[in-house]
């Protein structure tokens, strides 16, 4: 009665060279060698007309189909989109100057304070945004004078904010021993904060529904918001519909590394299934930790540092509506805690258990999404394909099922899967950045059905020597006449 | 080839994971004294 | 191969000593597989680690080399790793760790 359908996707990318030097890797070199490493940085940045440009980002918001890829030639940063717009069917390409401004917008406790001589810039910015123009901007008013900032970043911790080389802002500690809310913590919360607002407010654009008839958020970003008592605590689903306001929506958040979307997503669906909620966001923001994470490799081959943006993605589960695509209730593959370490284990518990369950072959499927990082960024540093490597257990997988020939992996790697597009934003290239491409091409009759299959590496935690992974299949939906229970 | 030697396991994610081969190492005679899985992204 | 994981390696050479130890490597890429197991043995190519300049010389196999294989029992083999032949370039990271292993019985 209550077949769930993932009805509106948002997938959005926010450009923050400024905040490059702050992700967790840059911010650990920079603080070996200040004076050499960061001047170097900065000369490898990327204009937000050049991030628009690329190739990967443009099929990330949707302007272009992954396939686009295999015919554009390698380096895609040497083959820019002509003509390409910031705005995709899915969502955007935010400039970091509105985004500072928005961010802003997202600070409840005053954590970030803006120049007062940069204000007026950031405020046009984010009043001249379709989807924030009749919002109360006031709280940007708030901004101070440039010298009380400096005195706060040099005498108080607080961590200055660049702009085209400036210093537009800080952001505070808000305890003074309590690690967990230091300004950098804050910072990265913030920003995971600001960045899945922008990702619900497309949705609720894209899926054009009220804010208000949104009645659960499951939030799966990568932060850890809390204090010293409660690291990683949650609440930013809440926070993050607030600032959208979805009155009358609950929420909490979900974690689990780089598998978060793909568990809250089952969560929604099990959810709309019982009848408990009707109309269910995931949201994911992105992560400040991340960025310029490679920037090492990058540097060596004098490319620039790709790792520039944020991620942002949101889904909208509901009950059938007859035409979005179902998500096939019997497809959840999950990788059981007693499924061992044996990589073939794992891509049989992933993806071969549930087709046998549904009655369906690896060939059956017309495409496969798998963690979807861009190679550019990671074989560049030494950190091999990731997508392509997952593509090829899963063509192993149809060779060991008698489906296809050894020799054919490639063929069935080329026709089933796709090269990876998404920034290395950890949660963010779970597989799920396809669903948009995907839901879209079913509706089309392009393609009959997709498999999202996402990996989680547990161990990082230092909690277990576990990794993880869960997937699921949409399918076409067969219309309301016979899409019921 | 192992037996007897005190092996450094370097897994990754995506390949041959830590455990995978620790089970290996030590099925061939070897004592496993560090297993690592890498995850590159 | 990161900092920190460098940190621990050289931790442990010096607390066990080189002698009997034995690297094992599981990366599917070759190129992948290459770096850190030229780290091992010639020390951090990016000269930004504790192993920088530090030629630990520790002899290093891929999992996937047909010498491995044949050290471990093919039950167990076939359970854990054999999969991966199907998936990895097994030739090209079988010469690049041949190469690493000739390198240091040369220098």
């Amino acid at each position: 009665m209550y077949d769930p359908v993932i009805k509106a996707c948002s997938h959005v990318l926010i450009h923050v060279p400024g905040f490059v030097r702050y992700g967790s890797k840059p911010s650990r070199e920079i603080e070996d060698s200040p004076t050499s490493l960061l001047p170097t940085i900065e000369a490898h940045l990327r204009t937000f007309e050049q991030a628009v440009e690329y190739p990967p980002n443009q099929v990330f918001i949707g302007n272009l189909h992954p396939d686009h890829l295999n015919s554009i030639e390698q380096p895609w940063y040497r083959h820019p989109v002509a003509n390409a717009s910031r705005c995709g069917p899915y969502g955007e390409i935010m400039p970091e100057e509105e985004f500072l401004g928005l961010m802003k917008l997202a600070d409840d406790f005053d954590l970030m304070w803006l120049d007062k001589e940069a204000m007026p810039m950031l405020k046009e910015a984010l009043q001249s945004h379709s989807l924030w123009k009749n919002t109360d901007l006031g709280k940007l008013d708030t901004a101070v004078e440039n010298t009380r900032i400096r005195d706060r970043i040099q005498n108080d911790g607080s961590i200055p904010l660049y702009h085209r080389g400036c210093i537009v802002g800080c952001m505070h500690r808000h305890h003074e021993k309590d690690d967990a809310l230091k300004a950098a913590v804050l910072m990265e919360n913030l920003m995971a904060k600001t960045s899945g607002a922008l990702a619900l407010a497309h949705l609720l654009q894209n899926a054009d529904i009220r804010a208000d008839e949104v009645d659960l958020i499951l939030n799966c970003s990568e932060e850890a918001v809390g204090d010293r008592y409660n690291r990683g605590g949650g609440g930013l689903a809440k926070a993050i519909g607030e600032m959208c306001r979805c009155v009358f929506a609950t929420g909490c958040d979900i974690k689990a590394f780089c598998v978060g979307p793909i568990y809250a997503l089952v969560q929604a669906v099990g959810l709309v299934k019982s009848g408990l909620f009707k109309r269910i966001v995931v949201v994911g923001g992105g992560s400040l930790a991340k960025l310029g994470m490679k920037f090492r490799g990058h540097l060596a081959k004098d490319m620039p540092i790709l790792e520039d943006v944020l991620g942002g993605l949101a889904f909208l589960v509901v009950v059938n509506d007859g035409e979005s695509p179902l998500i096939r209730l019997d497809s959840f593959g999950k990788h059981d805690i007693g499924s061992g370490s044996s990589q073939q284990s794992i891509m049989e518990s992933l993806v071969v258990k549930p087709l046998h369950r549904m009655g369906k072959k690896i060939t059956d499927v017309d495409r496969y999404a798998v963690e979807l990082q861009n190679p550019e960024v990671t074989v560049s540093a030494g950190s091999g394909n990731v997508p392509l490597t997952n593509y090829r257990m899963i063509g192993a997988l149809a060779v060991l099922g008698g489906e296809i020939q050894s020799g054919e992996i490639d063929r069935f790697v080329l026709e089933h899967g796709m090269p990876g597009f998404s920034p290395t934003q950890g949660h963010i290239p779970a597989a799920v950045p396809f669903l948009g491409h995907a839901i879209d091409a079913i509706k089309r009759g392009e393609i009959k059905n997709a498999m999202f299959v996402a990996r989680g590496s547990l161990f990082l935690g230092r909690m277990t020597q576990l990794s993880d992974g869960l997937s699921f299949l949409i399918e076409k939906n067969p219309g309301k006449k016979s899409g019921g229970d | 080839m192992f037996k007897g030697k005190k092996v450094i396991v370097f897994g990754e994610r995506d390949g041959v994971p830590g455990p995978a081969i620790a089970a290996c190492m030590k099925a061939a005679g070897a004592e496993v004294v560090l297993t690592v899985t890498e995850c590159f992204v | 191969m990161d900092t920190e994981k460098q940190a621990i390696i050289k931790k442990l050479v010096d607390d066990v000593g080189t002698e009997d130890l034995v690297v094992v490597i599981g990366a599917a890429d070759p190129e992948v597989a290459q770096v850190t197991a030229e780290t091992v043995t010639f020390g951090d190519p990016s000269f930004a680690g504790p192993l920088a300049g530090v030629s630990l010389r520790l002899p290093v196999y891929h999992i996937l080399e047909p010498e491995v294989k044949e050290a471990v029992p093919q039950d167990m083999y076939q359970e854990q790793a054999g999969f991966m032949e199907l998936v990895a370039n097994t030739q090209e990271i079988g010469k690049i760790f041949k190469e690493i292993r000739d390198r240091i019985r040369e220098t």
